[in-house]
């Protein structure tokens, strides 16, 4: 069952209940939080933006950092509503030109994340998002990147988290900010 | 070099050609590819892009804007929630979890396919189809496919780059084509 962080905000049930849970999905015994529900309910979808909207507006970002592919249905309303660069954080070989790559760990194996040359400058106060945040592999290899080339990380945003799997202790000392906790 | 598609070019469309940058020899040798992450760098110009397809389909009755993955996250989801429509990401195989229809198109060598949630679309839903680039209009094609499947009216395509060498528009079974940027 879902449940939502503390301090209430009125529009959290609704976002919270148009998550669907897809049983074993992507392999049995994972309980797969599937945002495209959330996407279908235009009212939820928009005030999952303004939450995120609200609390960022005034904090002087420059970067929303998406990660690929969820965090790119998130991150650019954002980015357009607060008047910040949007930048993709890609799997190998799909960004054109020159990139930083970061590699990161999987259950089974590692995987690698890309990021433009350029495209962050040092000074530039970035936000990462993704649609959830599990074990905290991806967002920790999205804060490195953007350490990497100078840039200051103010936290990470999701939708979702897990908290059982504790991600939010492995980003860094970078805070996490969520919506919805699901068990 | 990339220029607007009109005669009469709205005045947006100079700032938002020219964040669009060219990267030679992209995925291969001898093609020049349309690299929009520069346009998503120039807020101006991203806001503007956007804009300019919000206009044209607000108070049109769209009840769904279809995404193709990924660059089609980018550019559809703003434009979904400015007309107030559901987003429907149309993604690769085995990513859409639960129940999905899917859609073969060609490529240059081999096949790939295109999924979409049973249920996301229904008898009635009036959907655009937006991606970041039309080049042979294959999967744009299998996307439009896919939502007349599921018994949906596809009323337009959106892109902000054509390649109109490639004659993709003529793909589109009759479906309109809007773009912002021709890229020659």
């Amino acid at each position: 069952m879902m449940a939502s962080e503390g301090g209430e905000d009125h529009r959290l049930p609704r976002i919270a209940s148009a998550i669907r849970v897809i049983p074993d999905f992507p392999k049995p015994g994972i309980m797969f939080q599937d945002i495209t529900t959330l996407l279908l309910d235009p009212k939820a979808f928009r005030d999952t933006i303004d939450m995120f909207v609200e609390r960022y507006r005034d904090q002087e970002i420059t970067i929303i950092a998406g990660v690929e592919a969820r965090g790119f249905i998130f991150g650019p309303p954002i980015a357009l509503a607060i008047g910040a660069k949007f930048v993709p954080m890609r799997k190998p070989k799909k960004l054109p030109g020159e990139v930083i790559s970061e590699e990161y760990s999987l259950e089974y194996g590692t995987d690698r994340m890309e990021m433009h040359v350029g495209a962050v400058q040092p000074g530039d106060r970035a936000l990462v998002i993704d649609d959830l945040i599990a074990t905290g592999g991806t967002l920790s290899a999205a804060i490195r990147l953007l350490e990497r080339v100078g840039a200051e990380v103010v936290e990470c945003a999701c939708v979702i988290e897990l908290p059982e799997l504790k991600g939010r202790e492995r980003l860094g000392g970078t805070p996490l900010f969520v919506l919805v906790k699901a068990a | 070099m990339a220029c607007g598609k009109d005669g009469e070019q709205d005045p947006r469309i100079g700032g938002i050609a020219a964040s669009i940058r060219v990267v030679p020899d992209f995925p291969k040798k001898g093609i020049m590819f349309q690299d929009i992450t520069t346009l998503l760098l120039d807020p101006k110009a991203f806001k503007n892009t956007v804009d300019l397809f919000v206009e044209r389909y607000i108070g049109k009755d769209v009840s769904v804007v279809a995404g193709i993955e990924a660059r089609g996250f980018i550019f559809g989801p703003p434009i979904a929630l400015a007309i107030g429509a559901k987003f429907v990401p149309l993604r690769k195989p085995r990513k859409l979890p639960g129940e999905v229809i899917s859609e073969k198109y060609v490529l240059e060598y081999g096949t790939d396919c295109l999924e979409m949630h049973v249920g996301a679309v229904q008898s009635g839903d009036r959907a655009l189809v937006v991606d970041d680039l039309i080049a042979t209009g294959g999967t744009l094609c299998a996307a439009m496919n896919l939502l007349e499947r599921a018994g949906a009216e596809v009323i337009e395509c959106a892109c902000v780059i054509e390649l109109p060498e490639l004659k993709g528009r003529e793909k589109l079974n009759g479906k309109p084509l809007y773009v912002l940027v021709e890229s020659r």
